[in-house]
């Protein structure tokens, strides 16, 4: 029984259905194909910019160039700083095969102890993207680098790169003049221009490195590659070259520098010596000196602490941030000062009976020699370096007028032009002192700042400046290191000069000068054994200064104590008179007196024909040709 | 039932007409076989420039579209009533080797997909996106059409097991396009309009089933569809690389070998699935319209051939690989312009790859059989 009629094909219909249905398919093609046409148009056609952006962004990256640093020579050509090729080993582990094998090798090829493979496995992790080169070691030495370059074939992925580092042929001696430049860190970054610096690692931290730092760093370059999405680099696309540091050409002879530090001969101490018609520093000297070599690397932390905690304070720049009680040395100036002041007539006799007594005071004011100097006129108070005259004429002038003079030598403000982190020194003053105690100025204080003692303070520049100015008859030329920055010399008048000291009469500066030549010159003259012989005409002044502030807050040991407490030993001066071609200004911690042969040494140096310093620069001496023969 | 079948068996191949032109002894399409070509050219010449400039594996490409084209014409030789008696076989076959690849597939990315059978390399599945149209197209063509309820059942089952077998591979891509190949045959078979509907709601109603069956790395794609830039780096990258490199070509392209995105490896999978992408970049929407032209003309040819098979088994089976072959276009170039969310499709016959090349191919053979074998008498 058939529940159901069986259905039989028809042809005829199913042709007729699968017609129908093919033709609802190809509208459905139709349809679905002008989806993805509209959808391409709008890719391609309306949102084409956004995309051909996007595109445009994904493949070129734009990597700085960095400049090179300027380098810096010494007024004769040599070269006091100057950047060298560093070699550090990098490794980019996407191409390398084997990293354990590859890291065993190396390890091998470079000789390292066995306990260096796991510092070395973990640097080579070290990295943010693919194909980032990851640093394993720096600066490798030449031996290193050959064997490397011999072993190539076997290290793929390893590459060592070259990096320009700055290097200080002359690091000690030239530490303070140069300072160093070191990595920028996070507040240095903050204030920097990010595209100029960019791709630069070291910045100037002190010195003429930092005050130059904008002409010695020069403009970063660019160059835009094009790189697969993994950030490798495929081709350079433009490049933007970038443009050197100018040299800097500084006004230090590092012979002179050399010398001073020498006459030093390892005590605490400053040397400054400058040019007095140009203002040029030809000498700048603090010593200790330190290696600023180890700073441009990455100090350690121990190497750091010794610096700080080191007892002779190596890192402070005695010469111009030292402040040190001038003592005698002011005297010239101060009798400068009388005279124009008219307290006092070069040819007046001030009796010294050993001592000052100020009026309705009974306090005495000692000179240094207690039995006194009886008749002395200006030339014999400078001569001998006689207290009570300088007392007198301190009183008579009074500290308002004493002060105003001063400072037109320089004295309590930074007179230099480009010397970084000088310091002011103290030229004290009623007002000063107002405004600093809230206390009046009491007359005894003034007969202290005569004799360059009580609260005065000067720096070694200072000294050095105002000797010039001095030897100038007061015409002011600011001190300075730069002598060319690139092309363009550096050269006085400066924008900000000070004017000169100017005195009524001419004949007063020579009046001084008589004075300090026979302090070098003179049968009683204080610096009469380093003057001694001398060919040429000097003139000078010593000093000596009771032990203040400096290192105060550090611990001394009794033995060390002794000698610390001894007095500094100063000493200024300038040659020759009539045409003065030098102005030093020594000091020497704790030497307790004597440094006035230092003076005389560098400016012999300096003027005499037959000194070393005078020889071509570069210039070596002949070899004995002849001994090699056999004669 | 053998009554039946004697009755209404496919007959193609008796030499009833006397005029009979080169193309037909030769059992070849002219038109079909010339846009194929055209097609293969183009390919390789996108192929050339995704592959990094390399002749190496462009030659190898064209050797392997060759060696496929030269099966098709093989295939094309056999008559469709061959192909018919073939047919529960190559079903069979597939099926026991589907189940194979369960029990000890080799593990490839991921996924059990292949089989090794010595030195030769076999995905069944693929050999499934044939067999299974020309099985469902045999039982179909058993049977009176529209198909009653109880031959959907049995189309059901045909077509649940294998497909079940791929998804658990796990394979999306390839269970995807079998099912379609299945559907379109029972759809051309003229299934009513009313449960073509109710399927469709079943369908998204399953949705969330679906969701549930997914493995983790598939629910990621579908949600990376959804929003690309939730992962940029991952694989939300493939997307956001491939839009970059099809807008930045605009309307004219920046030239073979000159895509920045295709040429400097931003783009992923650029020889394979994404090598549309480099058509986009380099050729611009000429490009793109110009292999979708290609593409349509050569559906539009298949749909004609389909049309003039002359018995159930022909027509269903033709008509189901042009729909299928569409539907590859249709996916790949909307998964890599970002309309439908990344499923492994290749672009058919331009994309590198040897397996899906040979299966397509394969699919004309037996288009060109089924229209060169039909009688020439006109009815």
């Amino acid at each position: 029984m058939r529940k159901r009629r069986e259905r039989v094909k028809d042809h005829e219909q199913e042709v007729r259905v699968f017609r129908n249905r093919s033709l609802v398919a190809a509208a459905l093609i139709v349809l679905m194909a002008g989806a993805l046409v509209s959808r391409l148009f709008y890719l391609q056609v309306v949102e084409h910019d956004v995309f051909i952006t996007r595109s445009d962004n994904n493949r070129m990256r734009v990597e700085p160039l960095p400049p090179r640093r300027g380098l810096i020579y010494d007024r004769n050509g040599q070269l006091l700083a100057e950047n060298r090729p560093t070699y550090n080993l990098t490794i980019v582990r996407e191409r390398v095969d084997d990293l354990d094998a590859t890291l065993e090798r190396l390890v091998q090829i470079l000789g390292l102890p066995e306990d260096e493979v796991e510092t070395f496995r973990e640097r080579s992790l070290q990295r943010q993207r693919p194909y980032q080169p990851a640093l394993l070691m720096s600066d490798l030495t030449e031996d290193q680098i050959a064997r490397l370059a011999v072993n190539r074939y076997l290290l793929s992925g390893v590459e060592v790169e070259a990096q320009l580092m700055r290097y200080y042929p002359d690091p000690i001696v030239m530490s303070h003049v140069l300072g160093y430049v070191g990595r920028i860190n996070a507040e240095e970054l903050a204030d920097l221009d990010p595209g100029n610096y960019a791709g630069t690692h070291f910045i100037g931290k002190t010195g003429v490195e930092y005050t130059y730092e904008d002409q010695l760093h020069g403009k970063a370059g660019l160059r835009k590659v094009e790189t697969n999405a993994r950030g490798r680099v495929l081709r350079e696309l433009d490049r933007e070259p970038p443009v050197p540091g100018k040299d800097l050409t500084l006004t230090i002879d590092s012979r002179l520098q050399h010398l001073a530090y020498d006459l030093l001969g390892g005590r605490r101490g400053a040397i400054v010596a400058i040019q007095p018609k140009t203002g040029d520093i030809l000498a700048m000297v603090s010593a200790p000196g330190f290696d600023i070599n180890k700073f441009v690397t990455g100090i350690s932390y121990a190497d750091y602490r010794a610096l700080q905690d080191d007892i002779d304070l190596p890192l402070y720049n005695r010469a111009a941030r030292g402040q040190y009680p001038p003592g005698s040395t002011v005297k010239p100036f101060e009798a400068l000062a009388a005279l124009q002041n008219r307290v006092v007539d070069a040819n007046d006799i001030v009796y010294d009976p050993g001592y000052f007594q100020l009026p309705n005071d009974t306090r005495r004011y000692h000179n240094w020699l207690r039995w006194g100097h009886g008749r002395v006129d200006l030339r014999r108070a400078i001569e001998v370096s006689n207290n009570t005259y300088f007392y007198t004429m301190a009183y008579r002038l009074g500290i308002d007028r004493l002060s105003s003079f001063m400072h037109e030598f320089g004295f309590g403000e930074v007179n230099s032009l480009d010397v970084q982190g000088a310091l002011p020194g103290l030229m004290p003053s009623r007002e000063w002192k107002r405004e600093k105690y809230n206390q009046p100025w009491f007359p005894g204080e003034t007969l202290s700042a005569g004799i360059g003692q009580g609260y005065f303070m000067a720096t070694p520049l200072q000294l050095a400046a105002a000797t010039a100015t001095l030897a100038n008859h007061g015409h002011w030329v600011r001190p300075h290191l730069a002598e060319r920055i690139g092309d363009q010399p550096v050269k006085p008048p400066f924008p900000d000069t000070k004017p000169d000291v100017q005195v009524d009469k001419t004949q007063w500066w020579n009046d001084v000068y008589e004075g300090m030549e026979e302090v070098m010159s003179g049968r009683e003259g204080t610096a009469r054994k380093a003057g001694a012989g001398l060919e040429y005409t000097m003139a000078g002044k010593t000093g000596t200064a009771q032990v203040f502030s400096l290192g105060q807050n550090q611990k001394y040991n009794a033995s060390e104590l002794a000698e610390r407490l001894r007095d500094h030993a100063l000493f200024i001066g300038f040659a020759p008179v009539e045409d003065p071609q030098i102005a030093v200004a020594v000091i020497v911690e704790n030497a307790g007196g004597g440094v006035s042969g230092l003076g005389r040494e560098l400016t012999d140096a300096w003027l005499l024909p037959q000194s070393e310093l005078h020889d071509q620069p570069g210039a070596t001496v002949p070899e004995e040709v002849e001994s090699l023969d056999g004669d | 039932m053998a009554i039946d079948f004697q009755r209404t068996a496919p007959t193609h191949g008796a030499r009833v007409g006397r005029k009979r032109s080169l193309w037909l002894r030769l059992h070849l399409d002219p038109w079909l076989l010339s846009i194929l070509l055209l097609l293969i050219a183009f390919g390789l010449v996108v192929l050339y420039s995704a592959s990094g400039m390399s002749a190496q594996t462009t030659l190898a490409q064209a050797i392997r579209m060759g060696i496929a084209l030269v099966g098709a014409v093989v295939i094309a030789q056999f008559s469709p009533a061959t192909l018919y008696r073939w047919t529960p076989l190559a079903y069979g076959g597939g099926l026991l080797m589907l189940i194979a690849v369960e029990i000890m597939g080799d593990i490839g990315m991921g996924a059990q997909r292949w089989l090794e059978i010595g030195p030769l390399r076999f995905q069944p599945s693929e050999l499934m996106k044939i067999a299974m149209p020309m099985m469902l197209a045999a039982y179909l063509h058993r049977r009176p059409l529209p198909p009653s309820w109880r031959d959907l059942l049995v189309c059901g089952v045909i077509i649940a097991v294998p497909v079940l077998l791929i998804a658990r591979q796990p394979d999306l891509g390839t269970s995807m396009l079998v099912t379609a190949a299945a559907v379109f045959v029972i759809l051309l078979a003229g299934l009513s309009w009313r449960f073509i509907l109710s399927l469709a709601v079943m369908a998204g109603a399953a949705m969330p089933l679906l969701w549930l069956n997914m493995h983790n790395y598939q629910r990621q794609r579908v949600l990376t569809f959804l929003n690309p830039e939730s992962d940029p780096l991952g694989a939300g990258w493939n997307i956001i690389q491939s839009k970059t490199a099809i807008g930045s070509g605009g309307l004219e392209g920046k030239g073979w070998g000159l895509g920045t995105q295709s040429q400097l490896e931003f783009l992923p999978e650029r020889h394979t699935d994404f090598i549309v992408a480099v058509l986009g970049e380099e050729f611009g929407l000429i490009g793109m319209a110009t292999i979708l032209v290609l593409y349509l003309l050569l559906v539009s040819r298949g749909l004609v051939m389909a049309n003039q098979a002359q018995d159930t088994y022909g027509r269903l089976l033709a008509g189901s690989i042009v729909l299928t072959f569409f539907i590859y276009v249709f996916v790949n170039i909307g998964m890599v312009s970002g309309i439908l969310p990344v499923v492994g499709v290749p672009l058919p016959l331009v994309s590198y790859g040897g397996t899906s090349s040979v299966t397509l191919m394969a699919g004309f053979g037996i288009l060109m059989s089924i229209h060169t074998h039909r009688r020439l008498l006109k009815h």
